[in-house]
């Protein structure tokens, strides 16, 4: 009985390792008829084109798989910086929503409703054509410069582009985190708020200390669909003009004609921010599951 | 619009993929059959077109697409199928173009396509060019009161450009090659670029010349902007069709021709049917009859009807009647014919021998 699952088991392997072989050898096969071939010769070559933003030293002599790098390291740093910003934006309406404080909790609630209803796409174009490209040239303080050329934060030197990216992708995902929080927070037993109260901790204490805890097993799945979302989300950067991967990609595929080539360069650039992301939470949120199991 | 434009790019690379892995979408198939027995059998033609650029292919309020690119679609089809109204247009961004090619989603690119080696190439895109339909070159628009008179000045300075054309890659090369540093704004599409010169971010915009003449035609304050003098690159845009297809090249190519040789003969669409009856009745008159097709044979060579260039004449007019519907000095994107015009009068236009 339990050789003959096994069986089972190993012929629907071979099956499917089969199948992926076939498919992996139709598209060579068509590749070589159409004369396209596939090949990654050509990152080795000069892209021949400038980037805006280099987080690491590039010039347009620099090889294209250079040129790749330099477009994921920026998609990489509106990913994380996006990841933290919403996150925070997203706890705090959250936490908002589900506050005593009328004017609070109808802010965050008109917030979340304004921007699930808008595309992200919409909302981008806004932030930087409107919002950026908008603003007068002036100074605020010391350490703050504002104008549509850059924004210059505490020495940090930051282009328009980058800054619509990050406030279009935190604004939209910190909508979305907000509902799960406010979905966790609201999991979480009345009685807890009850004996958070009457052990005399004020509201903030008791939520940061007492009902979040108990609400993180419940928030983190869906935060990292979330955040995998976001990832996603942001090849829309080349709409407003930002550098990211799939920008440079785009130039690189109509340089070079690998239009195949540089999709799977895509693809597999994006599987492994996600496959990265998505471990992370998942150790997160095992480290949490047995914390919760532990204080039982 | 962008929202369907963007998943739009999504599935064709995702139709690229999944065509390469499960059955191919070669030009031609296995019988060897050409992809003009396939527009005849659907007796439709799939234009792609860019929809976006007045003069070339425009949108008209009515729903219907007008401009030179789109005359090119429209001769087309009454070359192949006799009729200029079996045309299904496909707005297709400049990096979506060739994959909508040789996706086969799209017959013919009429969509201002440069003529470029990488291009024509088997080891690059593998595209079949017709013959050059407008003689183009790169320039550079700067706002009159910004001074900017020359590359030189724009040393340093932010530059707006669509990405996924040899745009950028030539502006790359003129600032390069004269050691001029600047920074380049990389967009999607035209609209972007223009929102982002119009709104300040950069100092100076770069595209064909055709373009920039065409969207400062849009703009609030036209005389406020000036194209600079410097050509940053020749632009033959031609329509193109997927490489290894003799016979569809072929009759795009002598449809063009067949164009260029009305303007050379003087035969619009208001005197084609005299011009045909006076050649019907004089037999003396044989190149003209060859050409129109009353003495047979031209046509049938190249797997068309013998009457093809009376319906694309009948459809469309000359190449010159073309230049001027959608170019000319009283259209709204005039644009001087400069090198556009017929080689006996100084340009570049010129149609091989019908024989």
């Amino acid at each position: 009985m339990r050789r003959h699952r096994l069986l089972l088991q190993l012929g629907l392997a071979l099956l499917l390792l089969a199948l992926i072989a076939l498919l992996i050898n139709n598209l060579t096969v068509n590749l070589i008829r159409t004369g396209l071939g596939l090949g990654f010769g050509w990152l080795g070559r000069p892209a021949g084109f400038a980037l805006a933003e280099t987080a690491l030293p590039y010039a347009p002599s620099d090889s294209y798989l250079w040129a790749l790098t330099i477009g994921w390291l920026n998609s990489l740093k509106v990913i994380l910086a996006g990841l933290v910003l919403a996150t925070l934006l997203g706890v705090a309406a959250g936490a908002a929503r589900n506050s005593g404080n009328r004017l609070l909790r109808s802010l965050a609630g008109t917030y979340v409703a304004l921007i699930r209803q808008v595309p992200l796409l919409l909302q981008l174009l806004f932030w930087y054509f409107v919002a950026f490209l908008g603003l007068p040239s002036m100074p605020v303080g010391g350490l703050i410069q504002l104008s549509n050329q850059g924004i210059q934060l505490l020495g940090l030197n930051l282009s328009v582009e980058f800054c619509a990216v990050l406030t279009g992708l935190t604004v939209f995902t910190g909508a979305s985190i907000a509902e799960i929080v406010r979905g966790g927070i609201n999991a979480v037993p009345r009685g807890q708020w009850e004996a958070f109260r009457s052990l005399g901790l004020n509201e903030g204490l008791g939520l940061r200390r007492i009902v979040l805890p108990q609400a993180l097993p419940a928030i983190l799945p869906a935060l990292t669909s979330q955040y995998l979302n976001l990832a996603k989300n942001s090849t829309l950067a080349i709409a407003v003009g930002y550098a990211d991967l799939y920008a440079v990609s785009d130039t690189t595929i109509t340089q070079t004609g690998r239009a195949i080539e540089g999709f799977l360069l895509l693809l597999f650039s994006f599987l492994l921010l996600n496959l990265l992301i998505s471990g992370g939470m998942s150790a997160l949120n095992g480290a949490v599951l047995s914390r919760v199991r532990r204080s039982r | 619009m962008l929202m369907i434009r963007s998943s739009r790019r999504i599935l064709i690379g995702a139709i690229t993929v999944v065509a390469g892995l499960l059955g191919g979408c070669a030009s031609l198939d296995e019988a060897g059959r050409s992809r003009l027995d396939l527009v005849k059998q659907r007796n439709e033609l799939l234009c792609g077109v860019s929809g976006k650029i007045p003069g070339f292919s425009f949108l008209t309020p009515e729903g219907t697409y007008t401009g030179l690119d789109v005359d090119i679609c429209r001769a087309m089809a009454a070359a192949f199928l006799g009729d200029a109204d079996k045309v299904q247009y496909r707005p297709l961004t400049a990096p979506e173009r060739f994959t909508a090619l040789r996706s086969g989603e799209i017959d013919l690119l009429s969509r201002n396509t440069t003529h470029t080696l990488s291009r024509d190439a088997e080891g690059g895109n593998g595209l079949g060019f017709a013959p050059v339909v407008f003689h183009d070159g790169q320039g550079l628009i700067v706002p009159v009161d910004s001074g900017v008179t020359s590359l030189a000045d724009l040393s340093g300075q932010a530059i707006c450009v669509g990405s996924g054309t040899t745009t950028e890659q030539n502006l790359n090369d003129a600032f390069a090659s004269k050691g001029i540093p600047y920074t380049p704004i990389k967009y999607q599409d035209l609209n972007q670029v223009v929102g982002g010169y119009l709104q300040g971010r950069c100092q100076a915009m770069t595209s064909d010349r055709s373009q920039l003449a065409a969207a400062r035609s849009g703009f609030n304050d036209p005389e406020g902007h000036v194209i600079l003098e410097d050509r940053l690159s020749k632009e033959p845009l031609a329509p193109a069709v997927v490489g290894g297809d003799q016979r569809l090249v072929d009759a795009m190519t002598w449809v063009v021709y067949a164009l260029i040789e009305a303007e050379e003969r003087g035969i619009t669409q208001a005197n084609l049917d005299r011009q045909l009856r006076a050649a019907e009745a004089d037999p003396s008159q044989a190149a003209l009859r060859r050409f129109l097709g009353v003495d047979a044979g031209l046509g049938r060579k190249l797997g068309l009807p013998d009457d093809f260039v009376v319906q694309a004449i009948r459809a469309t007019g000359n190449y010159g009647e073309i230049y001027d519907r959608h170019l000319g000095p009283q259209s709204p994107v005039a644009i001087p014919r400069g090198a556009n015009r017929l080689a006996e009068d100084g340009g570049l236009m010129i149609a091989p021998p019908f024989t």
